[in-house]
Formats: structure tokens, C-alpha cells, sequence
């Protein structure tokens, strides 16, 4: 009995209906980054559904409170706008609840009727609903656009658009955007800088938001997150370094042009050449140098790499998920000599295609993109051509249960394991965890399937 | 230290609305009742089925989470597409717990799938009846399924998409070209802002499926008594074990709305004897409908705790009056209550006294009292995320519910007897008898009446009152959804999830009950809550140092 037994080998064109996506849409990549803010209370302007969908989805993920407020939407609102609604939200949500940040993004509906988002906010704040000290930050994520991958960038670009403030003088900080990661890989960001001994800006920071103790006191806005302080002074920093094009670019980019915040633009440094690379960007741009403890983590993934080369040699893979994660994952295991067979993103974007195009002209494999792709075809594919591994989030497992092939969880949403919150995949400690789980996964399934006369004690 | 004096549930109730805005504290004050004792109850008016109030952080979802994700979400062999930006299609995709047993080897299951239109921004402005004509094409293309049903998210709305008439137009054009393979195809206009909550969606999705499946198939299968099962939806497995039970009575399941069901069993509804309802608020409507239109009367029952189950097994018995079957039932729960019991014997000194509070979608709210009551518990607060009055006060107040703009925006179809297959089930005579037997039908007294004196009943409840009750009542467990899960464990209280289980169940039937105690007892006797502190927060002066 199969999970998805309506999925054939045979691979017909499709081009309206999408079957099982490889993204969600924008908002909650904008209420995951709002997060990242201290004391913020994300916002969604919209039904009540799709506050409570986000919300849902966030804490099956990571297992922990996730609060967000909502303009609650009926026909009403839908026929005459929503600003009344979202005037009441903020002069609730202040009294109520009290949060320093109040960051709202819009969702299809109020994008289609056109509510005026930074006016409403404007308004708000003239009409005291807003009280001193606090702030509002807005952006704009019709779900309609791009993906939550989308939403994430335009929160991003939202926070320093709304409180990046010009000083006369530097501040001597970098200004570090971490990309659409976990929170214990914007941790290990934090951690890796320290030890470069680099000031920095992190923003967002879901670290210690969104994996927090159990203590039996509750804090409704934890101590983690990039503070309103923080933020304003992104502005004055000496450079910003943008981690992941699709997630992080937009807020750079606007530091760079308003500002004059130079920034640079790498991918997510995840695996040990996209490390190499930040940890080298970082060195340049703040003038310092590598201690040694870096490199020594860095010899301890090689050495790895090394030690297990021949069960990673040639194997194939196929990966679904986010453009800047698919990049560097299959950047890693092309410097692990592994195959990445199939490769699937529901995020739009050309520019995904000729990277993949780029990282991947050695290998010798045909390697299948599609940009804007589901898992559906993604299956269809490993139909027509076995792979020995796929990595991707928790729906994939479906996959996995129907043609045994071993899943590797990568990704948003993971609903079934933990670690993600915990444990990054970022960094050469990150890279070590990552080609741990890959062995893990590779040599089980040797094990399982190796015959009596041949299982081997030692790997 | 002294011990506080304990508030009462006035005083709790007062300290919990002080922190509103003073708009914000009226409505409140209607939504949430201190119960005074039955007899006060009997005047009490409850406020429900109202807006949510913007900005205040609510349990609630949406129109078409009502729609599609809970009615229409549990039947395996429909192909639901989502008419919309990729989201809603996305997060309605296998979130919620409901089973099917699709083992027959040609048995169609397009649960595990989502399909989406993944309107984007082209669509919104050009309009996407185009691409939705197309996707079902392409649904049909691939999949060949008996059914396909579309349902409309929020700009869909706005921008005047027709789904209806792409439903009925694709409906023509597909039936023409392969007569052999018939396929249905109907759409609902249930928009995310259609209502206040869900309740509006469950009530779109009735009146669709009354209109364009039930009543298809007037062929009475083989069984003796024939019932459907309504408001029931297999959330970790419960309708199986429901079903275990009837099969072992002799009782057959004809249909299933919808935990576990096909698209078949919606089309035969109509010929069953008896329509048993489970979860009043999200299909009454179907039960109302199929009474006036074929004859068939409804009961409300309750399968969550074993004497509930027992009870509902003893009045669809008492219903068909037929001495074998009653016997036979009787029989069954003799059988199955020696277990329950002996599991209840071992748990029972580990629960009783403590206390619960349940707040939660529709009828679990209620129906999950039994099962505390079994243990020993109190329940000491409920409500509901998307109840209307008749949900709490009983369905008395039916004729005094004021219609708003909102409940307005429903539509209710108008039901008239069908000539051809109009059948009272029972004369005039019987019902009567029934009746003096103390049978009820078509009835359903509500919440508050099965709650104590000094509890609190709270519609809507949001997550400063939720916090607020647990850190002044101190429940021993807190049953409620995902969303409210760790906010409230990291208050150091457990939580139940009674939506999902938390992966759990069955909890339904004798089997289920007995799961279900051994659940409490593992939360609220748990030794994690015992670790919260660490040893030097329970100490933190040094009575010695070694720091020389």
C-alpha cells in the first residue's frame, strides 16, 4: 500500500495545477523574521486564518509559542478595507499586550483591496493609538508573489526601511542578515563572529525566541532578538554582509543605496566552501584575522570529508526546498563528489537555475532543475531515475516511505524530529552535523540491506 | 508565606477583563460566564458566533479552514483543489489527524496530496477562472477521480471568479467526453472572510455537499439498522474504533461525515434509518436537511468516554426497538466495560480530584468532560473556538439567535420533502413513544448544563485569558490546540491537544477511553514538571564555600 499511489512514472506536462508545493506563501516567511525582533508581536493583516495557518505551521516546527496578532477580516473589511480594523489591532495589541515592536505584513486579501499599510501605521501614530516609545514596522507580502521566502526578504527590508536611522558617526559594528535559517544557525553566526572577535548587528535573531527553556515562568516576548536599538543603528554600520540572496539581498541592498552601508552578498554558509567564503568576506571586511580555533573546525570537516568519502563518492541525491538552501546543499555535495540528481524549488526565480547550472557543470550527471517545481514531479522524477538519498522537509518523507529511499530533514516545515531549533547546519560545526545525518542515513541503509556474508562490522 | 485566599470565579472573571480597553471589556463581559448554578443558568445568555476582535490573539481560524480542512479534508476519494494563492492549499495539506483506511488495493486516496491553482499575481488581476478550468482539466487528465471539488480562498472572492460556473461547465465538458467515467465536480465560495470563525465554512461545505452529492445513490446497501455517523472525523483513528463497535452490535455504518468516509458514502446518506450526530455544531445542518427532505430522524450522540459510548450505543438500540439488537448492545458493553474498568481501577487513584479546563474547536469542549468525569476530574472552564449559542445553552435558544450581518452572509437553502423518496422513518405513533421513554430526538441541551456551579464558560477565548486562568486556577491539565500547546506548558502546565491528539488515540469508544486514561495519568503525573527548577534556583544562598 502506497501513500502517494496516484503519482505515475509517466510524466505529463502540467501547467496550471500545482500538486504538492515545494513552498508556501510569503506571510509566514514575514511573521518567522518578525520573530527574529525583540519584544515584536508579528502582525497579519488578513483573515483570521491565515494567522492562525502561520502560527500552526511556525509552532509544529519548532515546538514553541509562536504569538502573532490578526485584523480578523470579514466581508465587511473586505468591501470597505481594513483600516478600521487594523487601527483597533494596534490600540488592543498595546494595551493588551505590550510589545515594543508591532511588525505587520499584509496577506492576498488586503493586498487585494489595496489597504495602504504604512499609512494606516501613520495614522495610528497620529491618532495616539501608538504609544510613546513603541514602533510599527510594515511589509508588504501579497501571497501571491513569489513564496515565503519572499515574505522573509520583504519583513527583512521592512525592519531597517522602518528604523534604520543615519548618525554622524560609524558605529564600528557589521551589519550581519543571517538568511531564512534556523534559529541555532543564527546562533553558530553569532558564535563564529565573536570568535572572529567582529562587533556585529544579526538581524533577525530567532535565537533564544524560538528555542527557548522550560523554566515554568513564561515570557510572552523572550529575551532573544535583534533589539529596536540594534536596528536603528544598521544604518551607521561599516558594511552589511547578506547571507543568502533570496532571503536576505532586499534589506542589504536598501542599507547600500539609503545609507551607504556597503554591502556584499554571499550565499548561506552552509557546507565547508560556502563557509570558507563567509569566514573570508567577514575577515576582509572587518580587517581581522582568523583565529585558530576557526580553522581548526574547519580541518575537523575536511578531515571527515575525508574519512567517508567513499560512501558519499557518486551517490545520488534529491533535494527539494528554498532557493539559498538548495544552493549551498548542493554546493556541499558537490564537494563531497556526491551526485545531486533532482532539484526542486517552488520559489520563482531564474537566476536559481544558472547557479545550480554553475555549481553543478562538473558533475557527471544531467542534473534536473525545475524552478517553480512541485514535489509531485520531484517524485516523478526519482520514478524514472532512483536516487539514494533525498533532503528536504517533513512532507518528503511520503517520498521516502514510498520508494525507500533514506530522508535527510532539511528545511521548512520539519514537523517529525528534532534538532533543527537546537543544533545548526550552518558554519564547519553545522557542516559536521549535516554530513553526520548524511552518513547516518546512508550507512543504516547499508547496514539494513548489505547481505550476511558481507556486513561489515567496521565503516 | 501565607497562602492567598483563593479568588472566586467572579473575582477571577473581573481581574482577567481589568486589562482591556473599556470596548474591548464589554464584549468580553458577555462571551464569559461565571455558571451560577443550573437554575440562574436557565436566564443566561452567552454571547457566541460574534467577531473576533482585531488584534487580540485568538484561537480561531477561518471560513475556509472550516470548509476544507475539517468537512470535506477526511474523504479520501475527492480531489480537493484550492482556488488560490499557494498558501491555504499548503497549510491545509495532511495538518490535521484524520485516517482512512484506503487499503483496498484499487481504493483512490488523494489525502496525502494537495493541489493548488498557486494563483499568482497575473491571475489576481487578469482573473483566474482560466487557470483554474485548466488545473481541473489537469486533475482530471491525471487522475481520472469520481469527484473533484474546488473551494475558493480570499481574493478569489474579490476578484469575482465564478468557481461555480467553471464546476458546471468542466462538470459538462468532462462527463461528455468519457461516459463511462462519471465525474462530479462542485465548488464552494467559502472565502477565508466569508465569517467569524470556521462555523461559517462547516456551514457552506453542508449546504454543497447536501446539494451536489447527498441524495445521488438511492440504494439502500445490505443491514439490517442502518445509521450515518455525523460530526465525526476519525481524528486519530476514533471513527474506526466507532466502527469496531457498531460492527460488533450489528449496527452498520452507512455513511460518515466524513472521518473515513468516500465520496459514495456521501451520495447514499440519504437511504439510512437513523442519522447520529457527534459533533452538533459543524453538521447539524446536514442532519436538519436530511430530516425534512427524507423522513430521517436525528439523535445526538457522544462516543468520547465509555459511559457516554454506552449510553449512545443504548439509544440507537432503544431507536430501532428491536430486542435482539438490544440485547446484543448490552451484551457488547458488558464485554467491553470489564476492560475499561480494570484500566480505570489502576488509574482512577492517580487522577481524582484534579482538576481540567477544555477550550477547544466545537463539541470536544463537551464531550471530553465525560471523560475527565470518568477519571475522577473536574472540569472547572470550557468553551468553544467557534460555537454558536445552541452549543452552550442548549437548542432551546434556536428561535431567539438575532441573525447578524455576518451569519446573514450563509446561505440557507431552502429543503423541501422529495416526492419520490419521502420516508418517515418512524410514525407519528412511535416517535410519540419514543418519546414518553424519555427519547429525545433533535436534541441537544448544550454545555453549560453539564457544568458545575463555580466554573467558567468562555467563548473565544484568546491567549491573555488563557494565561491569566492557568496562572490564577493552576488547571492540573489544559486541553486546547496547537497554537496554545507550549505557551501553557511553558507555564509549567501540561496541555492536551484535543484536535490532533498530539498524536495520540483513538480516544473514542472503549478502546479510546481506555487510551485516554492512560494519557491523563502520563501528563499530569509526569515528572518533568518537577525539573523546572534548577538546584540553585530552589537554593540559591551558599551555606559554604570551597573558593579558597
Amino acid at each position: 500500500m502506497t501513500l502517494l499511489r496516484h503519482t505515475s512514472k509517466e510524466i505529463k506536462d502540467r501547467s496550471a495545477l500545482t500538486i504538492n508545493p515545494a513552498k508556501t506563501c510569503q506571510p509566514v516567511g514575514a511573521m518567522y523574521a518578525a520573530l527574529g525582533i525583540h519584544g515584536c508581536l508579528p502582525h497579519s493583516h488578513g483573515s483570521q486564518g491565515c494567522c492562525s495557518y502561520h502560527r500552526s505551521m511556525l509552532t509544529r516546527h519548532y515546538k514553541e509559542p509562536v504569538y502573532a496578532g490578526t485584523s480578523s477580516f470579514t466581508e465587511g473589511a473586505s468591501v470597505f478595507g481594513g483600516q478600521a480594523n487594523l487601527l483597533q489591532a494596534f490600540q488592543n495589541i498595546f494595551e493588551i499586550y505590550d510589545p515594543d515592536v508591532v511588525a505587520v505584513h499584509s496577506t492576498c486579501l488586503s493586498e487585494t483591496i489595496g489597504d495602504d499599510m504604512p499609512q494606516i501605521a501613520d495614522k495610528a501614530v497620529k491618532e495616539g493609538k501608538v504609544p510613546e516609545g513603541k514602533v510599527v514596522v510594515t511589509a508588504s507580502t501579497p501571497s501571491y508573489v513569489g513564496s515565503h521566502v519572499t515574505g522573509f526578504a520583504n519583513m527583512v527590508q521592512g525592519m531597517v526601511k522602518g528604523l534604520a536611522t543615519k548618525k554622524d558617526k560609524k558605529n564600528g559594528k557589521i551589519n550581519v542578515i543571517p538568511g531564512f535559517v534556523e534559529p541555532s544557525d543564527m546562533g553558530e553566526i553569532k558564535r563564529l563572529c565573536k570568535l572572529m572577535d567582529v562587533p556585529i548587528i544579526l538581524f533577525p535573531d530567532t535565537d533564544g525566541v524560538l528555542n527557548g527553556p522550560l523554566t515554568g515562568k513564561h515570557k510572552m516576548f523572550p529575551d532573544g532578538g535583534v533589539t529596536v536599538e540594534e536596528l536603528r543603528d544598521t544604518a551607521n554600520s561599516m558594511g552589511t554582509l547578506a547571507l543568502g540572496e533570496w532571503g536576505s539581498s532586499l534589506a542589504a541592498k536598501y542599507l547600500d543605496s539609503t545609507h551607504k552601508v556597503p554591502c556584499q552578498i554571499l550565499g548561506l554558509p552552509l557546507g565547508l566552501t560556502a563557509t570558507d567564503s563567509f569566514i573570508d568576506a567577514l575577515r576582509k571586511m572587518a580587517g581581522k584575522s582568523v583565529p585558530a580555533e576557526i580553522s581548526f573546525e574547519r580541518g575537523q570537516l575536511v578531515d571527515v570529508m575525508k574519512d567517508y568519502h567513499q560512501y558519499l563518492y557518486r551517490r545520488k541525491v534529491a533535494l527539494a526546498g528554498d532557493p539559498d538552501q538548495l544552493i549551498a546543499l548542493t554546493e556541499f555535495l558537490v564537494s563531497l563528489d556526491m551526485i545531486p540528481a533532482h532539484i526542486v524549488t517552488g520559489t520563482p526565480g531564474k537566476k536559481f537555475e544558472e547557479r545550480i547550472r554553475e555549481i553543478t557543470k562538473d558533475v557527471p550527471y544531467k542534473v534536473n532543475v525545475k524552478v517553480e517545481g512541485d514535489m509531485f514531479m520531484l517524485h516523478q522524477w526519482i520514478k524514472n531515475d532512483p536516487v539514494d538519498l533525498l533532503i528536504g522537509n517533513t512532507y518528503m518523507k511520503y517520498i521516502a516511505r514510498d520508494e525507500d529511499i533514506p530522508l535527510v530533514r532539511h528545511g521548512l516545515p520539519i514537523l517529525d524530529r528534532v534538532g533543527h531549533q537546537y543544533f545548526p547546519t550552518v558554519g564547519y560545526k553545522g557542516g559536521l552535523r549535516l554530513l553526520e545525518k548524511i552518513l547516518d542515513a546512508i550507512l543504516t541503509r547499508k547496514d539494513r540491506d548489505d547481505p550476511e556474508t558481507s556486513f561489515e562490522l567496521a565503516l | 508565606m501565607p497562602t492567598k485566599k483563593a479568588m472566586t470565579p467572579a473575582e477571577v472573571k473581573e481581574e482577567i477583563l481589568r486589562r482591556y480597553p473599556t470596548k474591548v471589556a464589554r464584549k468580553r463581559d458577555k462571551q464569559f460566564l461565571v455558571h451560577e448554578g443550573p437554575e440562574a443558568m436557565q436566564t443566561k445568555d452567552i454571547q457566541a458566533n460574534v467577531r473576533t476582535i482585531p488584534g487580540i490573539i485568538t484561537q480561531r481560524g477561518c471560513t475556509y479552514a472550516g470548509c476544507k480542512g475539517v468537512i470535506l479534508g477526511p474523504t479520501r476519494d475527492i480531489v480537493n483543489i484550492t482556488h488560490g494563492p499557494i498558501g491555504c492549499g499548503f497549510y491545509s495539506w495532511l495538518t490535521r489527524r484524520n485516517q482512512t483506511d484506503a487499503s483496498a488495493p484499487d481504493a483512490a486516496n488523494y489525502m496525502t496530496y494537495c493541489f493548488s491553482t498557486d494563483m499568482t499575481e497575473h491571475d489576481i488581476v487578469f482573473g483566474g477562472m482560466n487557470k483554474l478550468r485548466q488545473a481541473v482539466q489537469e486533475a482530471y487528465d491525471l487522475f481520472k477521480p469520481r469527484a473533484i471539488a474546488i473551494f475558493s480562498t480570499c481574493p478569489v472572492g474579490l476578484i469575482g471568479d465564478d468557481v461555480h460556473a467553471v464546476a458546471r461547465e468542466m462538470k459538462e465538458k468532462l462527463n461528455a467526453i468519457d461516459p463511462n467515467h462519471k465525474v462530479n465536480i462542485f465548488a464552494f465560495s467559502c472565502e477565508g472572510y466569508k465569517g467569524v470563525s470556521q462555523s461559517a465554512g462547516h456551514h457552506i461545505a453542508n449546504n454543497q455537499i447536501f446539494t451536489h452529492v447527498v441524495g445521488e445513490e438511492m440504494k439502500r446497501p445490505e443491514g439490517k439498522y442502518l445509521i450515518n455517523m455525523l460530526g465525526e472525523y476519525n481524528i486519530g483513528g476514533d471513527a474506526f474504533e466507532i466502527e469496531r463497535i457498531l460492527d460488533k452490535c450489528g449496527i452498520t455504518l452507512n455513511s460518515s461525515f466524513s472521518g473515513n468516509s468516500t465520496y459514495e458514502q456521501f451520495a447514499r446518506a440519504g437511504v439510512a434509518d437513523l442519522n447520529c450526530v457527534m459533533c452538533h455544531r459543524s453538521i447539524n445542518y446536514v442532519a436538519d436537511m436530511m430530516e425534512t427532505k427524507w423522513g430521517i430522524p436525528w439523535i445526538k450522540v457522544n462516543f468520547i468516554g465509555a459511559k457516554s459510548t454506552a449510553k449512545s450505543l443504548r439509544k440507537i438500540a432503544q431507536y430501532f426497538g428491536d430486542k435482539q439488537l438490544i440485547d446484543r448492545v448490552e451484551e457488547v458493553i458488558a464485554e467491553e466495560m470489564k476492560n475499561v474498568d480494570a484500566t480505570l481501577a489502576d488509574v482512577k487513584p492517580r487522577t481524582t480530584g484534579k482538576t481540567a479546563m477544555l477550550f477547544v474547536g466545537g463539541s470536544r469542549a463537551h464531550h471530553y468532560q465525560d471523560l475527565f468525569k470518568e477519571l475522577g476530574m473536574r472540569s472547572i472552564g470550557a468553551g468553544y473556538e467557534f460555537a454558536h449559542r445552541d452549543d452552550y445553552e442548549g437548542r432551546r435558544v434556536i428561535p431567539d439567535i438575532k441573525v447578524d450581518a455576518d451569519s446573514r452572509n450563509i446561505e440557507e437553502l431552502h429543503i423541501e420533502q422529495d416526492p419520490a423518496n419521502y420516508n418517515p422513518r418512524k410514525t407519528d405513533e412511535e416517535l410519540k413513544q419514543l418519546e414518553a421513554a424519555g427519547f429525545e430526538f433533535k436534541e441537544y441541551a448544550g454545555l453549560i448544563p453539564d457544568m458545575d456551579k463555580d466554573t467558567l464558560i468562555i467563548d473565544d477565548i484568546n491567549s491573555w485569558e488563557t494565561e491569566k486562568l492557568i496562572e490564577i486556577m493552576k488547571p492540573d491539565i489544559f486541553c486546547a490546540g496547537i497554537k496554545e500547546k507550549y505557551a501553557v506548558e511553558k507555564l509549567g502546565v501540561p496541555l492536551k491537544q484535543l484536535h490532533n491528539y498530539d498524536m495520540g488515540g483513538p480516544y473514542a469508544g472503549f478502546k479510546g477511553a481506555m487510551n485516554y486514561y492512560l494519557e491523563i495519568d502520563r501528563l499530569v503525573n509526569s515528572k518533568i514538571w518537577s525539573y523546572l527548577e534548577a538546584p540553585w534556583d530552589k537554593e540559591p544562598e551558599l551555606s559554604a564555600t570551597y573558593v579558597g
